[in-house]
């Protein structure tokens, strides 16, 4: 005896958020049905597990059909086979666009290619994502990349539009796509301490001031690409380091401004030109992809760990580069 | 004669790639109805394509109009091959005929193909040009309203009810044409579907013309159903009730009450339906509009009518009695009918005779307006306007085993095309066996409603079950007494004249009163004096096939209570089979009632509503599943509880029986507290002694084997406990009584009837969630006993339920509203359940308040049936009448006439004096009195005969105030509520815009692919039910009210990993407002949608 069919469909889609959860975390149904049993649902209704089973899978179907709709979510607004109130839609796909940190940091900056699929069951291993979620919110990754890539105008507002996902998701995915497009190397050891929180707040800067969407918000490229013009305009600043007066004169001018400000004058005067030069070769060297590539790791390796090993405090950080900055501008040079 | 008919295609939508090239698609549009298509340009390499043509134009008759549906094709443009076609969309330009439904049809549609789904959407917009048309001999009934709501629709009174409309038609199934061997499966669907579709509309204008003639302007309670007889053809049938209905003007409708009351006059079939008056026009009408040749026989037998087949046909007539005896209907005649129905057959016609003829004569002075009775004095409605149902006898039903045989048309030929539905030349043949077969199964209800002293039925329906060659006709409904004011005034107002039988029997009780008469009961049941009025005879436990009307008296809250039963059969052919199928439906029937009364009694109820029993058939085995409302009626005496007895004491060791005893008990008092059931206490004067329940009962319980004498032996045996007992005397009985201990309360917050009304709540709230739920269960093992087969189908539905309760949770609390549980044998080792319900979110905390108010409703009476039948019961009951029957010869006639008379006479003095009533009564009472004596003859045969036919009621409840509520979420598709129920809570219906009634046919080749059988089937109803919608939507409306799945067969062969799959539904689209400005509370998490949260009167 064994049941051959077993569904139940309602007039409006029923959907348990919790069971949406779990589909997407990749359990199977036997899986899902002893998360649920644990978590105590039997009790609520005088279930059992066959209930529990058969509702399992019902939602777990459920979700299959309407996952051809949710790669392109406007669809899900009007589509007439599955009758789901708007909030639900809203919940729907937000959460099946989520992605998980652990996950993204993985493949972040990487070509979102065929290679990188195959090398998805590793990255399971590794994070501890199931295979099945990480080949969703791969390709999730991917969808939004490859609709986007072809839009003009802002790029977190073209995600949006088309994805109808939250302010933040759509930032999220920003900065993933655009990773992905400057293919921003990500992976080394020395990169590992930071999250991808961290990089998302970069590219965010990135695009806000680095592309050419940045200077003329709507004209035709994107905000994909970091403009061209403008990193070849960074190669002027190597006078700073190449003209010594002028490196004098920063350095003069920026510990005049700290002196008595931090508790690591001393090293920041000691360390001041090693530093600047770092800086201004990684800008300089920008016009070439590889070095784009390796941008992060350059900044980490010539200017982050000396800061670091010099003990500095994020503060210190942020004050000097803020006077840095400010520096240069009182220059001559650049006035 | 003629209409134009305009279409426009706009645009479509989402389309599939066609070209996997380009990843795109050039897609034309093609237009047809009738013989006429037009097409669109190509636009090509779009999914989305802008077709926005010029209106496509046809001239057509408005009888094509009302058969054909308009056939729009999306097709894939394709230069060097065949064009592909990606979907079809039938559009019923039906509503579009009656002036004040849908102007126009606008939307868009699923595009849908029978093989791969829903592909895409096209927007079209339809219009119709009607021309008047005075041409008296027409054959269109455009303009005749068609509802499936089983009551009067909310907008709308009725000014009178004409009564019972019937009609069937009969065609080849194009799936059993020699030309579906080398056609494709899609063609072969698309065949079907377009055949059904013209046969629906063809049913549906036939209907009308029979209303119009009636001088009716509508349909009510319009039950369409699909006879898919394989090899032997397909038949599509329809019942109905004729009325003609006003419609408000808007704003006065809301109130039930109001609208309900001018509603009058149906009844009229009531009385007289058997006499003369009613039948011969009956005759003239059925004779151009049904199927031809068969009516010229009828005309016959012009004034003594008796029954029309019985001059004609006289073999037949055994098939009557219902399932006894089975009549082989085409040629194999009788041979093998059970004998005692052969015996019975006779004189059963015989009393119908007699008791006609009296009627006639009786009836002929005062049948000034009662032109409109028909042969059949049914009803399919389920809920009455106060004071139109004055008492309710009980339910009766008939069935009858058939052997289907194969058409012999040589006229078709091979080559039939669906243009066969040309009945004159075709058909002929057919429609009138199957005629024949309905007409002899209802004039058996008829006698049993007469037999119950009840001239009408009501909540009436009929059903089949067909496997291979052998079909089982089911017809029953509930005995009742309508108010004969209604028949004689027509139109009246009531309101003020209500209150003389409001006297006689109050609102709240009067219902429960009998119809017949004490002293000649026609089964044995104990009668006490009404509880509330105590001025009349109740009797203990009354079964319906109604719902419970709104202003009964109740204590507590209902519940939906379930008999279900498997029995193994051997595999036969023919007639054998045949016989050995009628053979066990009257055990099954039997069983099914003592079930029901037990587990009544084990809720501590004692009434029974919406009762709907079926019985299907498979190859190896007969399934029974009785659903019902339980209730407990303040009229009637508490049920008493259940006494576990050993046979022989030294069976089983007390202990074990009181443990039993212990059990039971403990249940009816966990029961009376969860269903509140707190009955206002009664001094216990001596009204009556409460209730004794026959102690036979109990016996019978499990009595399969016994024989039928011996139970009627038994049936006289009247023990005058007040506890039913039950006897253990064997395992199989603990068996049985360990099963009734089965069935699980629903989990708190949940409650469950398969009534339109659930007793004892009325303050929905704005929650509403339609579902259906289809389970298919593999009986692996071959070696099962009846036993283990009923464990596991009890197991299957108390599973079901409970998975509804889980899923539905976060809508508690809650109520699942018409439970509407199918059951079917696919295949050999299969059992098929599938359930349409409702589920409805209340408020807990009015309900007490509401519930008090309830009964104090505006009076005025509804029947309700009696319940009556354990089958002993009927058996006693036919007995009754047969034993007049038998006794006809001499003493007879008056006899006879008396239970009727007594109706007539009642209706017609009432008006002017209750005390006459009374009069007559008595009268009643002593003529009767001399048939009693003879009862006891005839009663061994009487049983086996009737048991079988009055018990098996099948109805389902629908019923009364039409409420709907709709809502849009900001999404751009319209929110289209889906209801079962002839209501959505806190809305009020504005406008009904016409009958639904889809066919779909859903096929695949790769099964697997489409997520195995579960994933086939669950993504086909979610289509189904997007194809509702959109049309509903098209038709500007917001909501389909009344809607019911009549057909879900499912087929697979998973070797060849292919599945098919056919879906009938139906229901009323409409359009309603919220009842109230107050903000839309938003659903419930689960079903998300909102609509205006009220609480509804829902009386």
């Amino acid at each position: 005896m064994s049941v051959e069919l077993d569904v139940f469909v309602g007039n409006t889609t029923i959907m348990d958020e919790e069971v949406y959860q779990l589909w997407l975390d990749g359990y199977t149904v036997n899986d899902a049905v002893k998360v649920r049993m644990e978590g105590g649902v039997m009790d609520e209704c005088e279930a059992s597990k066959d209930v529990l089973l058969s509702d399992t899978m019902d939602q777990y179907r459920t979700f299959q059909m309407c996952e051809r709709l949710l790669h392109s979510p406007a669809k899900l607004a009007n589509q007439l086979l599955f009758q789901i109130p708007p909030h639900r839609q809203i919940m729907l796909i937000e959460r099946y666009y989520a992605f998980d940190d652990t996950f993204v940091r993985e493949v972040l900056g990487k070509k979102l290619s065929k290679g990188t699929k195959k090398d998805l069951d590793d990255i399971s291993a590794k994070t501890s994502v199931t295979l099945k979620s990480c080949r969703r919110q791969f390709d999730n990754f991917k969808r939004v990349f490859k609709v986007v890539e072809e839009l003009k105008g802002p790029l977190v507002e073209n995600i949006r539009q088309h994805f109808l996902l939250s302010d933040k998701l759509a930032r999220d995915y920003a900065a993933i796509v655009f990773f992905a497009n400057n293919r921003f190397e990500t992976g080394k050891r020395k990169l590992q301490y930071l999250s991808f929180q961290d990089f998302a707040f970069c590219a965010g800067q990135l695009i806000s001031n680095w592309t050419v969407g940045a200077v003329d918000n709507m004209v035709e490229d994107m905000d994909v690409d970091l403009d061209k013009e403008f990193l070849q305009e960074l190669k002027e600043l190597k006078i700073l380091i190449t003209d010594k007066d002028l490196l004098d004169q920063h350095k003069s001018l920026v510990c005049t401004a700290l002196r008595g400000k931090t508790k690591v004058f001393i090293e920041m005067e000691g360390s001041f030109k090693n530093l600047s030069r770092g800086l201004i070769n990684i800008a300089a060297k920008l016009t070439n992809t590889k070095d784009v590539r390796d941008f992060f790791i350059d900044l980490v390796e010539k200017f982050i760990e000396p800061c670091r090993s010099d003990r500095w405090s994020a503060a210190d950080m942020k004050l000097y580069l803020t006077h840095y900055t400010n520096s240069a501008h009182i220059l001559d040079t650049f006035k | 004669m003629p209409g134009k008919l305009k279409a426009k295609i706009v645009a479509g939508r989402h389309l599939p790639v066609m070209d996997r090239a380009s990843d795109l698609t050039d897609a034309f549009v093609e237009v047809k109805f009738g013989n006429t298509t037009f097409k669109t340009d190509v636009c090509p390499k779009s999914l989305n394509p802008q077709w926005n043509s010029e209106w496509f134009k046809f001239e057509v008759d408005d009888e094509d109009l009302q058969d054909e549906p308009l056939q729009i094709t999306v097709l894939d443009h394709d230069t060097y091959s065949a064009n592909d076609a990606i979907g079809k969309v039938y559009i019923d330009i039906d509503p579009l005929l009656y002036s004040e439904a849908a102007s126009v049809i606008s939307g868009w549609f699923p595009i849908y193909d029978t093989i791969h789904g829903i592909r895409g959407e096209i927007n079209v917009i339809v219009k119709v040009e009607l021309f008047n048309d005075l041409n008296r001999f027409r054959q269109s009934s455009c303009g005749v309203k068609f509802f499936c709501t089983t009551c009067i629709p909310q907008c709308y009174r009725a000014t009178l009810v004409h009564g019972f409309v019937e009609e069937l038609v009969v065609n080849e199934d194009p799936e059993y044409q020699w030309i579906d061997r080398i056609r494709t499966p899609r063609a072969s669907n698309e065949a079907r579907q377009r055949l059904i579709s013209l046969m629906s509309g063809e049913l549906q204008r036939k209907i009308g013309l029979k209303v119009l003639e009636m001088g009716g302007n509508a349909v009510v309670g319009y039950l369409q159903c699909f006879d898919l007889e394989g090899e032997s053809g397909l038949v599509v049938r329809a019942i109905g009730t004729a009325c003609t209905l006003d419609k408000l003007s808007s704003g006065s409708a809301p109130n039930t009450n109001t609208h309900m009351h001018p509603n009058t006059a149906p009844a009229s079939n009531a009385c007289n339906s058997p006499s003369k008056d009613g039948k011969e026009p009956v005759f003239v009408e059925d004779l151009p509009s049904s199927s031809g040749p068969p009516t010229p026989f009828r005309a016959l037998p012009t004034s003594s009518s008796p029954p029309p087949f019985s001059p004609s046909k006289p073999c037949s007539r055994q098939s009557s009695s219902s399932d006894t005896d089975l009549s082989l209907t085409p040629k194999t005649g009788m041979g093998s009918g059970g004998s005692a129905g052969k015996e019975a057959g006779p004189l059963r016609t015989l009393l119908r005779q007699q008791t006609q003829t009296a009627l006639e004569q009786r009836g002929a002075s005062s049948s000034g307006l009662l032109l409109n009775a028909r042969e059949f004095p049914f009803f399919t409605l389920t809920s009455f306007p106060p004071g139109f149902l004055l008492h309710v006898g009980g339910v009766v039903s008939a069935r009858s085993v058939k052997l289907l045989d194969r058409i012999h048309n040589p006229a078709l030929g091979n080559t039939r095309s669906y243009k066969l539905l040309d009945w004159n030349s075709v058909t002929a043949d057919e429609p009138e066996t199957r005629d024949a077969w309905w007409e002899e199964i209802r004039q058996e209800i008829k006698s049993h409603a007469r037999a119950l002293g009840c001239h009408a039925v009501v909540g009436y329906s009929e059903s089949t079950s067909i496997c291979e060659e052998v079909c089982i006709l089911s017809a029953s409904g509930t005995a009742a007494i309508l108010n004969p004011r209604y028949m004689r005034e027509g139109c009246l107002d009531i309101g003020c004249t209500d209150h003389r039988f409001e006297e006689p029997s109050p609102p709240n009780c009067g219902f429960c009163h009998i119809p017949y008469d004490e002293l000649n009961m026609p089964f044995p049941a104990q009668l006490t004096y009404c509880y509330h009025c105590r001025r009349q005879k109740v009797p203990d436990v009354l079964f319906t096939t109604i719902d419970l009307p709104s202003e009964a008296a109740v204590a507590g809250k209902g519940c939906l209570i379930q008999a279900r039963l498997c029995r193994l059969k051997k595999k036969a052919q023919g007639e054998a089979n045949a016989t050995a199928i009628s053979n066990l439906l009257p055990f099954m029937e039997y069983e099914l009632h003592t079930q029901l009364m037990n587990k009544l009694k084990l809720r501590s109820m004692n009434a029974l509503f919406g009762l709907h029993i079926q019985i299907s058939v498979g190859e190896n085995m007969l399934l029974g599943l009785a659903s019902a409302t339980g209730v407990y009626l303040t009229a009637l005496p508490a049920p008493g509880g259940i006494q576990i007895a050993g046979k022989t004491p030294g069976d089983l060791s007390s202990e074990h029986i009181s443990s039993i005893q212990k059990r039971i008990n403990d249940t009816i008092a966990v029961n009376k507290e969860l269903y509140q059931i707190n009955p206002p206490e009664l001094a216990e004067e001596g009204v009556g002694s409460p209730i004794p329940e026959p102690r036979h009962r109990s016996r019978l319980f499990r009595s399969h084997s016994e024989s039928s004498d011996e139970l009627s032996e038994l049936d006289l045996s009247h023990g005058k406990k007040d506890a039913f007992v039950l006897e253990i005397d064997d395992t199989d009985a603990v068996e049985d009584i360990h099963s009734l201990l089965i069935d699980a309360p629903p989990p708190t917050g949940f409650y469950s009837c398969n009534t339109e009304n659930m007793p004892g709540i009325s303050n929905w709230t704005s929650g509403v969630q339609m579902f259906t739920s289809v389970r298919v269960l593999r009986l692996s093992n071959a070696n099962l006993t009846n036993q283990g087969l009923n464990k596991i189908f009890t197991d299957l539905c108390e599973n079901l339920l409970k998975s509804f309760y889980f899923k539905l949770r976060s809508m508690i609390p809650c109520c699942l509203c018409h439970l509407n549980f199918t059951v079917a044998v696919p295949e050999e080792e299969l059992i098929q359940v599938t359930v349409t319900a409702v589920a409805m979110t209340y408020d807990k905390e009015q309900t007490q308040e509401k519930t008090a108010e309830k009964p104090v409703n505006k009076g005025s009476l509804e029947a309700e049936e009696q319940l009556q039948f354990p089958l002993e019961l009927c058996a006693d009951s036919s007995s009754s009448n047969i034993q007049t029957a038998s006794k006809i010869s001499g003493v007879g006639e008056s006899t006879n006439m008396s239970p009727r008379a007594a109706s007539v006479d009642y209706g017609s003095f009432a008006d002017r004096c209750s005390t006459w009533l009374e009069l007559l009564r008595l009268k009643a009472h002593t003529i009767r009195r001399g048939s009693v004596k003879t009862s006891r003859r005839t009663q061994s045969l009487a049983h086996s005969v009737s048991s079988l036919e009055r018990c098996s009621p099948l109805q389902e409840g629908r019923s009364r105030s039409l409420r709907s509520s709709r809502s849009f979420g900001g999404s751009s598709v319209t929110v289209v509520k889906m209801t079962p129920l002839s209501f959505l809570p806190g809305t009020r219906i504005i406008k009904y815009l016409g009958i639904i009634n889809m066919f779909f046919i859903r096929e695949t080749t790769s099964l697997r692919e489409e997520g195995g059988v579960s994933g086939f089937l669950h993504s086909f109803i979610a289509e189904v039910f997007a194809m509702v919608r959109a049309h509903v939507a098209a038709l500007g409306g917001n909501a389909v009210v009344s809607y019911s799945m009549k057909e879900c067969v499912f087929m697979e062969n998973p070797n060849k990993n292919q599945a098919q799959c056919l879906i009938n539904v139906s229901g009323d689209a409409v359009i309603c407002i919220s009842e109230t400005d107050q903000e839309s509370s938003a659903s419930t998490a689960n079903t998300g949608q909102t609509g205006g949260s009220e609480t509804d009167g829902a009386t």
